[in-house]
């Protein structure tokens, strides 16, 4: 990286540029912005999750007080268009959803009018005017069952619900498995989760009839990515599509999207010409905004005695949902991609059947595909462990490409671009003292108590990514303008939601140019105002985002460079940038201010030849490959037996993201990423009943981690640079959450080894694990717990001990059909 | 069916007609257009909308605005404000002008006790009453008086860095 | 989010509030702190015609000791109770309950009375409530009646009081000497309310002895009840830890656990055992801490 002689403030704990507005409670996110005349919107949703809409009546709400307009989905007709999918996977079912309903809903939330009024108060209140009939179909809630003959089925043009099945292999599978000496296979459920942003979804919309522009304020993750949909579902031509995002309070992949009310209220706004503004409540946030995970997979590792692996196979059911929202369909090939986690795993092969059901979409929740993966792998290498009697650290650093390896290629048809386990599982075993926590173990389990330490070395796919591997584009772009008065404005694609990088994206301006942070504005999310960029999501804010400003900085610094030589009597490949000033590095006495080069730019009469006036540059930053940033984390907790209760004693968690820009950012997203994943692992889970009711839809029923639930949680880290960008930096934003629900998991499951124990669902709820400690004791009125626990059936998948590895006799493949092995190679990503 | 109510928000006497059914949040934001207040559920759970009530934190989306009606409410707005004016920020001084922070905010700068800034305002406002009734908080004492405070982003470690460090900062003003 | 219109009364004596309850019958809802009423209403679960805003009464938050009664006022917050030093002195099993309700913000604004009135099945309060053998008064135009803990909670979200009648006051008899309570609970993780929630006092006589036990629980079934079996078992016998096992074990007898998403009833069951054994420990030990 080419930075700043001296004062680098690349690497240092700066607190954070965007911080002062938001402490003091005067930054706006969308519902803080009011805009005369303007409306509000309240949708009718459906109760139902599978029913016919046989009529909307909407002539009451029509006519209460305040309303300007009530509108169906025949009212719209075809004035929008459905809602977008970006992700293609071949021979994949169709499942067009319209903005509004129609004839049938699909699951419990789903738009079927929208009412428009003076103020919120009286648009809530016409809302229950809206009358519809429906008739009651039987829905699909459970995948399994979902794809069972005799299934009703959601879209009556298909016979089944099997949105489709993808493949992918890569090595000697079948030989690997016949080669084994011990195969452990088990049933592993990644549960729905909600992602619960603090801020729900909010859209305004402004439509100018003189200059027939639309403007739409969102809470997205994606501005451009938004407007370009957003003109093709409103036949809006594009450069007439405004997309602002304000201040958006968290993501995490919930408005990495498009949604129906998004172009809806655009449309609303353009058809009443007036501003109309929508807010989701709580409820709608969690029966309408993605949902993230819901897999269940069925694992086999082959090994052999010694510990090594030789082949891994998995067969995966992905409820998608009803619908397909933007990237719906991707995730679970993501999973796909990274099932070999961090270790040498010559053959492999997962089988995906994803399916339709009738519940919201699954989309891509924090980490996206690649916490499953890193589950099923993290939870098998354990499972493995155990099976031969292995200490967990030991199998994995026998498994491990080592440092030299690298680029090293997985069988999925990855390349990791750069890594060292060795030293950053040593880091981690050095620093958590994990031999003597073992001692302590012993010692406490002779005592009956329950500690369990838990251990993941995950590998993860940022910075996404090449162009080729994603649906709309994986660069990122950004200019950079040097204003007259010397101060730097660099424009971002990477809208951020949280991450600071009006801070680190200072940090890197500053160095490269040799000013302070103070000097550098980052803005974003402005449709007219930042060049087309892609967006903050998949850790790529700064590997992608950052990349493409540091290239524009850089640009922009050797223009400087020329003017400043020529202004001073130096060479330009001799200048050195440093507290606001150029000078020459053999003769610093010939230096001008950073000021006066930048003035000399755009007055132009001092200019050397050949050089254009201005100080602006656009990169568009296209990467050659994802990185691959990986940790250890360790994590120790201690079970109650007598109710299940799981407290987290030690977390510790060395990750290595390569350089770090702010190491305090970095730890904020590790810490936040980690508590997502406890989140997950502990209480988290989206529970529909039997009707497809959500019946964990509002916050007293879902928990999400409180700060009284949750550990202090240690940091480190190694730096292992990527060569794929010049910053050096792999990407963080998901790492936590990756590595941290095996961990977890691994812990309570080492816990409860005493109790026969191999594997627990999550979410490890105080239940679950109870029933498991006392499986088989007698109640306190002498029952046998076993005899309960059958009929309270705790665990969906029921697979405390569903392990069945016969040491000497590897099992034959169960159910794996080498049908579509011909198509499966040439389906692989990359 | 209007009811008149009078409360004093951040210094500023208020004077209004309101439905009454119309939450104290809404007054807030809509009404008088202050917005750093923020909304994150129905249910009295998440905590974004905590605003200090007579000195005490409470969830403005579970009050009536008829029900605060005679009030002094201090919002994130006016936190730093009353506080230099010798209010301790229960909203008891005059609102003077600004531009410095309370020490909680002050905090949460410094110890990165925030990313997307939304549970912010709620949370610090919490810490404030916290640190009224407690100068000196153990790190338990601080997780638990938060834990009516959602935050999503942080994992809230920062956020108890950030109380540590406004508490001794708040310890050393008064010594 | 977003309540039905009703048409408020904020009235200005207790007197005044009864008038307007008397008038408007079943159409009315009193509203004290607002946190278990305005939660319901803004979900459309309720939409009263009439709000009678008690909340501003003067003069019911309070709490004092009259001949060895502890009244409070039902206005109280849950804040106040936690904090009254008169109460941490002379009923600390009081204050070491409502330090257990919801949160910081929570304990600010709701009331013991509007709390006991609304009787949710999961509540904290009427644990200790039943094992302290507390009253509770509730006045109506007419006069007031004082009402024993035990026939107040009459079953899921339904009490004693009538049409007609607002609760003024809890009455607390004040903790005898060599008495300790305790309110052991396990939360529900998302809403904080209790799964089960055992209140144990226990008054110790010479050489351990138990002269009286109460055990209040909460969480368990459709309402709070008092576990008398468990009283029984411990009445007259040498405290200690194998005793408490023993009798936590009818804490459930003859209650059908409720069982939902976050516990089933067989796992209720159990942790109200669990709960009982480890409340009566620990007031066993704040028994004995206070007669040493």
């Amino acid at each position: 990286m080419v930075t700043a002689e001296a004062a680098p403030f690349v690497g240092r704990a700066l607190k954070r540029k965007e911080d002062p507005r938001l402490i003091q409670g005067i930054s706006h996110y969308v519902d803080d912005i009011s805009l005369t005349g303007m409306l509000h919107a309240v949708f009718v949703r459906s109760p139902y999750a599978h029913a016919r809409v046989r009529s909307v009546e909407t002539s009451k709400a029509k006519v209460a007080p305040g309303v300007v307009a009530v509108m169906t989905g025949a009212d719209l007709g075809s004035s929008i268009g459905m809602v977008p999918c970006a992700a293609q996977i071949p021979d994949m079912k169709a499942a067009p959803r319209p903005v509004l309903a129609t004839d049938r809903v699909r699951f419990v939330g789903e738009a079927v009018a929208v009412v428009v009024a003076e103020d919120r108060y009286a648009a809530r209140d016409a809302a229950d005017l809206v009358e519809v009939d429906y008739e009651p179909l039987t829905p699909v809630v459970d995948p399994e069952k979902a794809i069972a003959k005799g299934a009703p089925v959601l879209f009556d043009q298909y016979s089944d619900n099997i949105a489709y099945r993808w493949e992918l292999e890569g090595g000697d599978v079948k030989k690997a498995f016949e080669q084994a000496d011990v195969v452990v296979r088990q049933r592993i459920v990644n549960q729905r989760v909600i992602p619960v942003a603090m801020e729900t979804r909010g859209v305004l919309a402004e439509y100018k009839p003189g200059e027939k522009t639309l403007t739409i304020w969102s809470s997205t993750q994606i501005p451009h990515l938004l407007r370009t949909q957003l003109a093709a579902m409103l036949g809006t031509p594009e450069q007439f599509v405004r997309v602002i995002t304000p201040e958006v309070g968290g993501g995490f992949g919930s408005k990495l999207n498009v949604y129906g009310e998004e172009a809806l209220v655009g449309y609303l706004s353009t058809k009443l010409e007036r501003p109309v503004k929508w807010i989701e409540s709580r409820r709608e946030n969690f029966q309408t905004a993605i949902h993230g995970r819901d897999q269940i997979d069925d694992i086999e590792l082959a090994l052999e005695k010694d510990g090594t692996v030789l082949g891994l196979r998995c067969k995966v059911i992905a409820d998608l949902g009803a619908y397909y929202q933007l990237l719906t369909p991707l995730i679970p090939t993501l999973t796909g991609l990274m099932m070999c986690g961090s270790y040498k795993i010559p053959a492999a092969r997962m089988e995906v059947i994803a399916v339709l059901t009738n519940k919201m979409s699954t989309d891509a929740y924090r980490g996206a595909g690649r916490p499953e993966a890193t589950y099923l792998i993290e939870r098998a290498m354990d499972l493995a462990a155990a099976e031969l009697k292995m200490d967990p650290v030991e199998i994995r650093r026998k498994n491990f490409p080592k440092a030299k390896e690298f680029p090293y290629a997985t069988p999925t048809g990855l390349i990791y671009d750069s890594a060292d386990y060795q030293t950053c599982l040593n880091l981690m075993l050095k620093k958590s003292g994990y031999k003597k926590l073992r001692e302590e173990q012993a010692k406490l389990r002779k005592q009956g108590r329950y500690m369990g330490i838990g251990v993941c070395t995950y590998v993860e796919i940022c910075a996404m990514g090449p162009s080729s591997a994603m649906p709309a584009g994986g660069w990122e772009s950004a200019t950079v303008r040097i204003e007259p008065t010397g101060k730097v404005n660099i424009l971002t694609g990477a809208s951020p939601h949280g991450q600071g990088q009006e801070t680190s994206f200072a940090q890197i301006g500053a160095d490269v140019l040799g000013l302070d942070p103070e000097d550098v504005l980052i803005t974003h999310g402005d449709t007219a105002v930042v060049p087309y960029g892609i967006g903050t999501f998949g850790s790529r804010g700064t590997a992608v985002g950052g990349t493409a400003a540091y290239k524009s900085l850089v640009k922009l610094r050797e223009k400087l460079a020329q003017i400043a030589a020529f202004l001073a009597g130096a060479e330009p490949n001799d200048m050195v940038f440093q507290s606001r000033k150029i000078f020459s590095k053999s003769d610093p006495k010939k230096s001008v201010s950073f000021q006066d080069c930048v003035s000399a730019a755009y007055v132009a009469k001092t200019l050397p030849p050949g050089v254009d006036p201005g100080l602006d540059a656009t990169t568009f930053f296209e990467p050659t490959n994802f990185t691959f940033p990986f940790g250890a984390h360790l994590c120790v907790v201690e079970v109650d037996a007598e109710t299940g209760d799981v407290r987290v004693k030690k977390y510790l968690a060395v990750d290595d993201c390569g350089n770090v820009i702010n190491p305090l950012l970095v730890d904020g997203q590790i810490h936040g990423g980690i508590v997502q994943a406890l989140g997950q692992a502990m209480f988290e889970e989206a529970v529909y009943d039997e009707q497809g009711q959500l019946i964990t839809g509002e916050l007293t029923d879902y928990a999400i981690p409180r700060a009284g639930d949750m550990p202090w949680i240690e940091t480190d880290r190694t730096v292992t640079p990527t060569p794929v960008n010049p910053l050096g930096v792999k990407g963080v934003g998901e790492a936590g959450t990756i590595g941290g629900t095996p961990c977890f998991a691994n812990a309570v499951v080492d816990a409860l080894a005493p109790f026969g124990v191999r594997h627990i669902d999550m979410p490890f709820k105080r239940e679950r694990i109870w029933r498991l400690m006392n499986d088989g004791k007698l109640t306190h009125d002498g029952k046998r717990m076993r005899d309960e626990k059958r009929a309270a059936a705790p665990s969906p998948a029921g697979g405390a001990k569903r392990i069945a590895s016969k040491p000497s006799k590897p099992t034959k493949p169960a159910k794996a059909k080498p049908a579509a092995k011909k198509s499966a190679k040439s389906r692989r990503a990359k | 069916m209007a009811v008149e109510i009078q409360l004093q928000i951040n210094g500023k006497s208020h004077h209004s007609k309101v439905e009454p059914r119309l939450l104290l949040v809404h007054y807030l934001r809509d009404t008088l257009g202050l917005t750093g207040t923020h909304i994150g559920c129905e249910t009295s759970i998440c905590g974004a909308c905590t605003v200090l009530l007579d000195g005490k934190a409470v969830k403005s989306c579970t009050v009536l605005a008829v029900q605060a009606s005679g009030g002094v409410i201090t919002t994130i707005e006016g936190l730093a404000a009353t506080w230099r004016s010798g209010g301790n920020g229960n909203g008891h001084g005059a609102a003077n002008g600004g531009g410095s922070l309370h020490p909680v905010q002050e905090g949460f700068w410094e110890c990165h006790g925030l990313q997307c800034g939304y549970c912010t305002p709620g949370m610090i406002l919490s810490s404030v009453e916290l640190l009224q009734s407690n100068p000196n908080p153990s790190e338990s004492e601080i997780r638990n008086s938060i834990s009516g405070n959602l935050c999503r982003c942080t994992g809230y470690q920062h956020i108890v860095k950030s109380v540590q460090y406004a508490a001794k900062k708040m310890r050393g003003r008064k010594g | 989010m977003i309540p039905a219109s009703f048409d408020y009364h904020a009235p200005k004596s207790l007197e005044e509030a009864l008038r307007l309850l008397e008038r408007h019958g079943d159409e009315a809802k009193l509203l004290a702190g607002g946190h278990s009423l305005l939660p319901l209403m803004k979900l459309r679960l309720a939409s009263p015609r009439f709000v009678i805003d008690i909340g501003r009464l003067r003069g019911m938050s309070y709490v004092k000791e009259e001949s060895g009664v502890i009244a409070i006022g039902a206005l109280t917050t849950h804040a106040d109770v936690a904090s009254s030093e008169l109460l941490s002195q002379r009923c600390p099993l009081l204050v070491e309950t409502a330090l257990e309700i919801g949160d910081v913000q929570v304990r600010n604004r709701g009331t013991i009375g509007g709390s006991l009135a609304h009787n949710d099945p999961a509540a904290d309060y009427p644990a200790a409530i039943l094992a302290l053998d507390a009253e509770i008064v509730a006045a109506t135009s007419s006069g007031t009646r004082t009402i024993p803990a035990r026939e107040f909670f009459v079953d899921m979200l339904t009490t004693q009081l009538k049409h007609g009648e607002i609760l003024t006051q809890v009455r607390v008899p004040v903790m005898k000497p060599r008495t300790g309570g305790a309110y052991e609970k396990l939360f529900q993780p998302a809403s904080g309310f209790a799964i089960v929630g055992v209140a144990a006092l226990l008054t110790l006589g010479a050489g351990g002895k138990i002269e009286s036990a109460a055990v209040g629980i909460t969480g368990l079934g459709p309402k709070a009840f008092r576990a008398e079996g468990v009283e029984k078992a411990l009445k007259g016998k040498k405290a200690g830890d194998d005793l408490f096992a023993e009798a936590a074990k009818h804490a459930p007898r003859g209650i059908e656990p409720l069982g939902d998403l976050h516990a089933s009833s067989d796992y209720r069951r159990e942790m109200a055992v669990v709960f009982t054994r480890r409340a009566l420990a620990r007031a066993a030990a704040n028994a004995s801490g206070k007669s040493a």
